[in-house]
C-alpha cells in the first residue's frame, strides 16, 4: 500500500500496533487542517507490525501525552523531503489532565477545577501517582 | 517558605534538629514563652480532631502566640461551598502558619500550592500525618536516646493504618533498623509499602500473626487500633477489633526496656492494667506532641530555638 510521502511534516512511527487511532484521538489531529495518514498493522522488522501516523505540517506536539501512550515511538522531522531530525519520546515525569484519579477520598473529587496530575513514581514499572492522595494509576 | 505536608518534606537533618529543640522546650520551657509573640496559629479543621488540634493550640499559646481557627467544617465556608485555595488565601491574609486537617486526601498539598504563609498538616484522611510520626519519632528518642539499631514492632491494624505507614517512611532513613510486621492476615503491610519502601532500603522485617511470638525481641512496641471506620463490614470488623490485647501477661515475655508506643486513641487493644507500667510510654507520647508542634512551629516560622 502506497501512501504519499510528506515535503514538510512530521511522521510519528513505531507505535504499538492498533494504538495509532488512540494517540490521533489524543493529539486531536483530527482538527487540523492538513492532510494526516494512519497507516495500522503495517509490516515492521523491528516489532513485527506496528502504525504510523504521518502529519502534513509541522505542529507543536504534546510529548508528555505521545511519552505516556507509548514511550517506544519514534518522532521524525521532515522538511523539504528530507529527515531533518529524529527523536524518541520518554515517559514523562508528570502528566496533567490524561487520566482522573479514581480515589473517591482524593480531593479532586471535590474540587474539579484542580487539575489532575500524575505523577511518575517507578519508571521501570510505568508507574504513576496521583499527586494530591498517592493512589496508583490504574492500569 | 516551607511547609510540611508529607514527613518526607522533612531530611534527616532537619528532624533531628526539631527532636533538639523540642528536648530543649521540655528541659527549659520559660526560654520559650514569648518565641511567638504577636504571631498567629490559624487551626483550619475541616473534620473535627479534638486531641490534635488541642496539641497545635496548645504549643502555639505555651510559645506566647495567638490562635484562630475552626474546629469542624460545618463552621466554615466550606460549608458554603469555598475551595481549599480560597480559603488558605482568605486565612493568609490573618495568620502567620497554619494548621489544617482535611477529611480529603491531598487537600493541604492544594493549601500549600496557593498559600502565603506555611501550611502544617494535620491529617488529611487516611494518608498523611506528618506531626504524629514527629512525635513518635521524638518520643522513642527520648525513650532510647537513639533512632537508630532499633528493632521495632507494629501490631495490629498494619493495612489501614497511616501512622504505621509514615513510621515506617521516616525509619527506614535510620541505620540498622528491623520491623517486626504483626497483624492478622487482613490487615497486612500494604504489598507497596513492602517494595516500595522496605525492600527498596533493603530494610530486614518479618511479618508475623503472633505478639506473644515476638515481643521478647523488641525495643519498640507500636500497638495501633483497628478504625471501625475502614470498614464497610460491621461483622469483619467485630471480629479484627480485639485480635490483639496487650496486657501483663504478655508483657512477661517483653523486655524490661521495651517502650510501648500508641498513637490513640485507644479501645481495646492495650489493656488499661499496662498504663502502670513503667514500660507505657503513649500517654508521655501524647505530651511529646506538643513539645514537637511547638519545634515545627519556630522552624517553619524561622524562629530559631535557643540550641
Amino acid at each position: 500500500m502506497n501512501i504519499d510521502s510528506i515535503r514538510n511534516g512530521i511522521v510519528i512511527d513505531h507505535i504499538q500496533a492498533r494504538k495509532g487511532i488512540e494517540i490521533y484521538n489524543a493529539l486531536n489531529l483530527g482538527e487540523l487542517d492538513c492532510s494526516v495518514a494512519i497507516i495500522t498493522n503495517a509490516k515492521s522488522k523491528k516489532m513485527g507490525r506496528k502504525d504510523i501516523i504521518k502529519i502534513d505540517k509541522k505542529i507543536d506536539l504534546d510529548l508528555d501525552i505521545l511519552g505516556y501512550l507509548d514511550s517506544n515511538i519514534t518522532i521524525n522531522i521532515i522538511q523539504e523531503n528530507e529527515r531533518v531530525e529524529k527523536y524518541h519520546v520518554e515517559l514523562p515525569k508528570e502528566i496533567v489532565n490524561i487520566v482522573k484519579c479514581k480515589n473517591p477520598r482524593c480531593i479532586t473529587s471535590v474540587e474539579n477545577e484542580l487539575p489532575q496530575v500524575f505523577v511518575l513514581t517507578d519508571k521501570e514499572k510505568k508507574a504513576y501517582r496521583c499527586k494530591y492522595c498517592e493512589t496508583l494509576k490504574e492500569e | 517558605m516551607k511547609h510540611l505536608i508529607d514527613i518526607k518534606d522533612l531530611t534527616v537533618e532537619e528532624i533531628d534538629e526539631l527532636i533538639k529543640v523540642a528536648k530543649d522546650i521540655m528541659q527549659f520551657p520559660d526560654n520559650y514563652t514569648e518565641k511567638c509573640k504577636h504571631k498567629k496559629l490559624a487551626t483550619l479543621f475541616f473534620e473535627p480532631s479534638t486531641r490534635t488540634r488541642l496539641s497545635f493550640e496548645t504549643a502555639m499559646l505555651d510559645l506566647g502566640g495567638n490562635v484562630i481557627g475552626f474546629s469542624e467544617a460545618s463552621s466554615s465556608s466550606a460549608s458554603k461551598g469555598e475551595s481549599v485555595s480560597d480559603t488558605i488565601r482568605i486565612v493568609g491574609g490573618y495568620a502567620d502558619i497554619i494548621a489544617m486537617r482535611h477529611p480529603k486526601e491531598g487537600a493541604p498539598l492544594v493549601a500549600s500550592l496557593k498559600s502565603t504563609v506555611p501550611i502544617i498538616n494535620a491529617g488529611d484522611g487516611g494518608h498523611n500525618h506528618p506531626t504524629q510520626t514527629l512525635t513518635d519519632l521524638l518520643t522513642i528518642s527520648c525513650e532510647k536516646n537513639r533512632l537508630d539499631n532499633l528493632t521495632i514492632g507494629l501490631c495490629g491494624d498494619l493495612k489501614f493504618g497511616r501512622t504505621v505507614h509514615s513510621l515506617i517512611t521516616a525509619m527506614v532513613r535510620y541505620k540498622n533498623i528491623k520491623f517486626v510486621l504483626i497483624s492478622p492476615d487482613e490487615l497486612k503491610i500494604p504489598e507497596y509499602i513492602k517494595e516500595n519502601i522496605l525492600e527498596k532500603n533493603n530494610i530486614e522485617y518479618i511479618e508475623t500473626n503472633s505478639l506473644e511470638e515476638h515481643i521478647g525481641e523488641l525495643d519498640i512496641l507500636y500497638m495501633t487500633r483497628v478504625q471501625k471506620e475502614r470498614f464497610f463490614n460491621e461483622e469483619d470488623y467485630v471480629r479484627l477489633k480485639d485480635y490483639y490485647i496487650l496486657d501483663k501477661n504478655k508483657l512477661e515475655k517483653a523486655r524490661e526496656d521495651l517502650s510501648i508506643l500508641h498513637p490513640l486513641p485507644r479501645v481495646n487493644e492495650i489493656s488499661t492494667e499496662v498504663d502502670d507500667d513503667p514500660r507505657a510510654c503513649y500517654f508521655k507520647q501524647a505530651r511529646n506532641g506538643k513539645f514537637i508542634r511547638m519545634a515545627l512551629i519556630l522552624k517553619l516560622l524561622n524562629i530559631g530555638g535557643n540550641k
